[in-house]
């Protein structure tokens, strides 16, 4: 116990007189959640749109004045008139404006006529994001168009009621379970394996084996301290994190425990992860060299900063086995939802299930000799 | 010409018949793949003496040091350090040892007391004694007004010196120092070996130590092995060491002009036993009356109406020894086969 414990002391001691580390940890995924979660967040704002209108008739002055409402209250986009349709096109294709709303010829007879009217929008859909938009705005703008002035006393239509279960989430709350998890992951990758393999080529772990130290003693001291480090730094991101997101569900006590045993599962989930890839590595090249690699391949599958459904099949065969896929779907469970333990309770299973099992195929592979 | 190349390699038996053995090294073999770094080697090591090791690179004496601290498995052979077998009790051994790896591995994020004490931790000392260990041990390495002192901020003989201290903080019988003086500069080096010697004296501890310095070996050293190729090529205290060199002076001579006749005119006067190029004009004659050889030099000169620019008469020294049984090849090529096997480990 005294060796284990020596092993625990000696690589606390060094985390906190080198904070670097530390700060290193959690440094990309603050920077990530601030940057991401704001420009990934918020609503298209200012867009410019073309219009060209043909008809001039006084429906097309009613397509003018909804544009101005857009524009004046939640200024997604704002109109300038063009007088042809090439040049509105050109301009569309050149990055000018934005998208381009051509109102043809005779558009006010055909919707008083009931024939068909129609209006053009022609978007730059290399930007799917913003076309995406645009056409998502000006399709209600069309259907609030399609109204009868006078509503039907009987309607007949079928009509989607949406039900939000929990308040309107902001991209950085949702990128936040992500965040977290991503810093536990560079802090076992820096404070785990980097340290582990420079040590071992300094010639540190010389020094262990040629004391009475046992296999056992000395990889559940690694593993410890490792484990440690990254629930220090699974900690801070979840209360610097969640202050930044404006997410008040770390005040409950409750969930601060289920939080806590979410990065604790977490960060022996990692720890076993990396010390059974690193536990025969002697070149401190190689996990440097690995950190990026992993890092993709384990983090952007999780679902962390889009939904796992919305992967091809392939990706998803490694979310199922990815770590990172449960701690997130825990921490959102609880930071997004306070769904309480029954929300997390598989989560937590795989994470401790993947960490002991992870460490218990190293060990054996772990040699007490050079 | 290579001396060692004419020379016998048959070590020289050990002197005295020892009491009793703290370190027993019975015909030891480690084997990589099909490169044999170390080939049967024997030896003892008496209580409180100190044993050097010594080799040029790749000779094999850190895989011998490594075998015996229970480092590296032994492929054949059996080594016994204070009578526990290493491949059979390897943590009675541990026990046994303090190691001094040739690198500085000490935390430098750590302070000096830091570092003794997550060490005498690791050999599971007690409470108790722990602080008491770390005071004597700092008081014997001459750290005590550093003890608070992060190790970063010690110099390079000083950190050798903590390293030092480590090895001892949990009071072991047997001492393993690889290259303890490597990297240090020459006080430094002087300072360290005072301290060995008095470490011995105060706690009659048995030292085995592989070194590159012949001074080192010279001083310390109560016997000392020559292990080139992984065999022992000779064995012996410094003095029968160098008395086993045929020639007991060496007489160095530096002619005004090169000639391709010098080499046989010096082996052909009487007394030289060899004779080496050092570069042009320079020979190193070794023979066994100095001063007779000096006269024959200058009566040799004179005759022949050549100059002699410089000539000093040397007793043999270990450098002598060293390379009359390992021979004067260098051994890059063999450093980079041993790199190339599984284990990266110095030979």
């Amino acid at each position: 116990m005294n060796r284990f414990l020596a092993i625990v002391e000696r690589e606390m001691r060094k985390f906190f007189r080198s904070p670097m580390l530390m700060i290193m940890s959690m440094m990309l995924p603050l920077v990530q959640l601030l940057v991401l979660g704001h420009a990934y967040g918020g609503h298209i704002q200012g867009a410019k749109i073309a219009v060209v209108d043909q008809d001039r008739g006084p429906q097309a002055v009613k397509v003018h004045e909804a544009f101005d409402s857009v524009a004046v209250n939640i200024a997604t986009f704002t109109t300038i008139p063009y007088t042809d349709e090439y040049t509105a096109r050109e301009d569309v294709r050149t990055g000018k404006v934005d998208a381009a709303v051509i109102i043809p010829p005779q558009y006010s007879r055909r919707v008083y006529a009931n024939d068909a009217p129609r209006i053009a929008l022609v978007v730059d859909n290399s930007d799917q994001v913003m076309s995406g938009a645009l056409e998502g705005e000006m399709q209600s703008l069309v259907d609030a168009l399609n109204q009868p002035v006078i509503p039907d006393r009987v309607v007949k239509q079928v009509a989607l009621q949406i039900v939000e279960l929990y308040p309107y989430v902001e991209y950085m709350k949702y990128l936040l379970a992500g965040s977290i998890t991503l810093a536990m992951y560079i802090s076992v990758m820096i404070g785990g394996g980097m340290l582990y393999i420079d040590d071992k080529a300094r010639g540190v772990h010389e020094g262990y084996l040629v004391t009475p130290i046992s296999k056992l003693e000395l990889v559940m001291g690694l593993n410890f301290a490792g484990a440690i480090k990254a629930v220090l730094a699974g900690i801070c991101l979840t209360a610097i994190g969640s202050l930044m997101a404006g997410l008040g569900i770390i005040f409950n006590p409750l969930a601060d425990l289920y939080l806590l045993l979410l990065i604790l599962g977490t960060s022996i989930a990692f720890n076993g992860m990396m010390f059974l890839m690193m536990v025969r590595v002697d070149d401190p090249l190689v996990p440097r060299a690995m950190f990026g690699v992993l890092n993709t391949l384990l983090f952007f599958p999780s679902g962390a900063i889009s939904p796992v459904s919305a992967f091809p099949k392939w990706l998803q065969c490694i979310a199922v086995v990815d770590p990172f896929t449960y701690a997130v779907h825990g921490l959102k469970s609880i930071l997004l939802k306070d769904g309480g333990f029954v929300s997390i309770q598989w989560d937590l299973l795989y994470l401790f299930v993947f960490g002991f099992g992870t460490l218990l195929i190293a060990t054996p592979l772990f040699k007490r000799t050079l | 010409m290579d001396t060692a190349q004419n020379q016998s390699k048959t070590p020289r038996a050990a002197t005295p018949a020892i009491k009793t053995a703290a370190i027993k090294v019975e015909k030891i073999v480690k084997r990589y793949g099909d490169f044999e770094a170390v080939k049967g080697v024997d030896f003892e090591v008496a209580d409180g003496e100190i044993f050097g090791l010594l080799g040029p690179n790749g000779a094999g004496k850190s895989t011998l040091i490594r075998m015996m601290t229970t480092l590296i498995p032994i492929t054949a052979g059996r080594a016994l350090i204070g009578g526990r077998d290493v491949s059979k009790e390897p943590n009675a051994v541990r026990n046994l040892i303090g190691v001094i790896p040739q690198a500085l591995t000490s935390d430098i994020d750590l302070t000096v007391e830091e570092n003794l004490s997550i060490y005498a931790k690791l050999y599971s000392v007690p409470r108790a004694i722990r602080e008491k260990n770390i005071a004597e041990v700092l008081e014997a390495v001459d750290l005590t007004k550093w003890r608070g002192a992060q190790t970063k901020t010690l110099s390079g003989g000083m950190r050798r010196r903590l390293e030092i201290a480590r090895g001892l903080v949990h009071n072991p019988q047997i001492f393993f120092l690889d290259e303890p003086t490597t990297g240090l500069d020459p006080v430094s080096r002087i300072a360290v070996w005072e301290m060995l010697n008095n470490l011995k004296k105060t706690r009659n501890l048995t030292m085995l130590l592989t070194t590159h310095y012949m001074e080192e070996a010279d001083r310390l050293c109560d016997r000392i092995a020559i292990v080139d190729h992984g065999t022992l090529v000779a064995l012996d205290t410094p003095v029968g060491l160098k008395q086993s060199v045929p020639g007991s002076d060496v007489v160095e001579v530096r002619f005004n002009r090169e000639d391709d006749q010098w080499m046989e005119r010096l082996r052909a006067l009487a007394s030289v036993t060899d004779v080496q190029s050092q570069s042009a004009g320079v020979y190193r004659v070794l023979t066994s009356n100095g001063s007779q050889t000096t006269t024959q030099l200058v009566e040799m000169a004179s005759r022949l109406g050549e100059q002699l620019t410089s000539l000093s008469v040397q007793n043999t020294s270990l450098d002598d020894v060293f390379v009359h049984y390992t021979g004067r090849q260098l051994r890059d090529e063999q450093v980079k086969h041993v790199f190339s096997m599984p284990r990266k480990g110095e030979m």
